[in-house]
């Protein structure tokens, strides 16, 4: 059973935003990371690039294929996990604690249209 | 069309696996991960539901002859008991299929084919039968197919199935009753693939498991697996626009035969070149090529990637891919361009892995 952690903002997509302050922590969900399988490669865009909300900012691989990551919120890029360079894996050891990017939030109102954790795992059995 | 299933999909389902089409059927493509049952099969054992494969019987008088003509390896005087690997081709040297070819009793031969290309084949092959004396069977919902493969399959095949077949050298068979064990495989290990009626491949099945000397491996890792020692996948590797002079399997194109399919255009690609050659190239970043991506050099397109993974057993991110003749050459620097960056690579050896095979 894939897990869902409270205080976080889910899209459709299987992305997460952990807000801190003016910062969002972006990542994949737990489910994401069980439905991809082994994480061997994070495509991660660069610190000052631009991420846009809806639009595709980097790539997670699995063995077998990559999906697109969707930035679920625009903003600044101002950090990208640099332990997922050499330790990919880690995404699946623990999905949450892992984020992919901190992104400066250039529009806090866009959180809004994200699920909260009951929506997004209402969402996901469902799926 | 609704996708087949083999004998044995309900088991797959009760043990959960991931379940996605291949060629026409519905296969499991992992049970646990793809790298835990990859590095069962490298270092202890995995068994593989395989009897998606096709199978058709070749007899009668004119058996050896029509095979002959059909097939570009060569099969002429071939002991009983022998297999050898090849493939269909087309009379402009493009591949209708790989396959494996079974020397039985009484001068017969069982073509195994790809599943994808079961409808294909079958036709091809009826196609081409006219004016010989045969008798042709398609026998693919009549067989089922397992693969155990790794360092302790032969172990696990006598110790769990009962079956002795420690005197099977490589790419040799023995029958036992209506059953087919050879010593074959597509991973790179040694490794024993059975035929059998659905009762007994279900039966195998469930004592192979429930011995707990045997993981059960899907496609995910058949095909990871099969890459990393650079055997090709029809499809990827092979086609009917990708000839087996390209791929580099000139070894199984028997170009001395008096006559086969595709021989004139082989012969002539073999003797005055090809435009495009098959070759692996080994990225120095981490990014994945992927089925499909260009290769470039110097910013040109100079061909696409066939088949790419990051390498379970040797950690690396690596493709096959078909480039400009004139590209192909070891050392060459290339590019692929995945997603919006170019990733620089060097052009190397197909094979990424030794194979283990005992022979």
């Amino acid at each position: 059973m894939a897990k869902v952690m409270e205080g976080l903002r889910y899209s459709e997509s299987h992305e997460y935003v952990r807000v801190e302050g003016n910062y969002g922590f972006v990542g994949i969900t737990d489910y994401a990371q069980h439905a991809l399988g082994n994480v061997v490669y994070v495509d991660m865009p660069e610190v000052g690039d631009e991420v846009t909300a809806g639009e595709e900012f980097g790539a997670v691989e699995s063995v077998k294929a990559a999906s697109d990551l969707i930035s679920p919120v625009s903003g600044t890029v101002v950090g990208v996990n640099e332990a997922l360079e050499d330790e990919p894996e880690l995404v699946n050891k623990d999905a949450f604690e892992n984020w992919i990017i901190k992104v400066e939030l250039s529009d806090a109102s866009e959180l809004d249209a994200l699920m909260d954790a009951k929506a997004y795992t209402d969402y996901t059995e469902k799926l | 069309m609704e996708n087949k299933r083999t004998c044995l999909y309900d088991k797959h389902e009760a043990l959960g696996a991931l379940i996605q089409p291949f060629g026409g059927f519905d296969m499991p493509i992992q049970y646990s991960t793809i790298v835990e049952e990859h590095n069962a099969v490298r270092h202890d054992c995995g068994v593989f539901d395989v009897s998606h494969m096709g199978e058709v019987l070749v007899g009668g008088k004119d058996a050896e002859r029509f095979v002959n003509v059909v097939f570009t390896n060569d099969v002429k005087d071939m002991p009983e008991g022998k297999i050898l690997y090849g493939m269909m081709c087309f009379p402009d040297g493009g591949v209708v299929d790989d396959l494996l070819v079974y020397k039985l009793r009484g001068g017969r031969f069982l073509l195994v084919i790809n599943a994808a290309n079961i409808d294909k084949d079958w036709a091809w092959i009826q196609q081409q039968a006219e004016g010989y004396d045969l008798a042709l069977e398609h026998l693919s919902d009549h067989y089922g197919e397992l693969a155990v493969q790794g360092p302790n399959s032969e172990a696990v095949m006598e110790e769990v199935l009962g079956i002795p077949c420690r005197e099977l050298t490589f790419y040799t068979f023995k029958t036992l009753g209506e059953v087919i064990v050879s010593r074959t495989g597509y991973t790179g290990e040694d490794g024993f693939e059975i035929y059998a009626e659905p009762a007994y491949i279900r039966q195998c099945w469930d004592r192979l498991l429930a011995s707990g000397r045997c993981k059960p491996c899907g496609l995910g890792c058949r095909d990871t697996l099969r890459f990393e020692v650079g055997l090709p996948l029809y499809g990827d590797e092979l086609s009917a626009d990708i000839s087996p002079i390209m791929a580099g399997l000139s070894m199984f194109v028997k170009l001395d035969k008096p006559d086969f399919i595709g021989r004139e255009a082989l012969a002539r690609q073999k003797a005055e070149g090809v435009s495009r050659k098959l070759v692996g190239i080994e990225l120095r970043d981490k990014a994945i090529p992927r089925h499909g991506y260009t290769v470039l050099r110097e910013g040109q397109p100079i061909g696409e990637v066939t088949t790419g993974y990051h390498t379970i057993s040797t950690d690396k991110s690596v493709c096959m891919a078909l480039i400009d003749a004139g590209q192909a050459t070891l050392g060459n620097e290339v590019e692929i361009q995945i997603r919006k960056k170019t990733f620089p690579g060097v052009v190397c050896k197909r094979k990424f892995y030794d194979k283990h095979y005992r022979k």
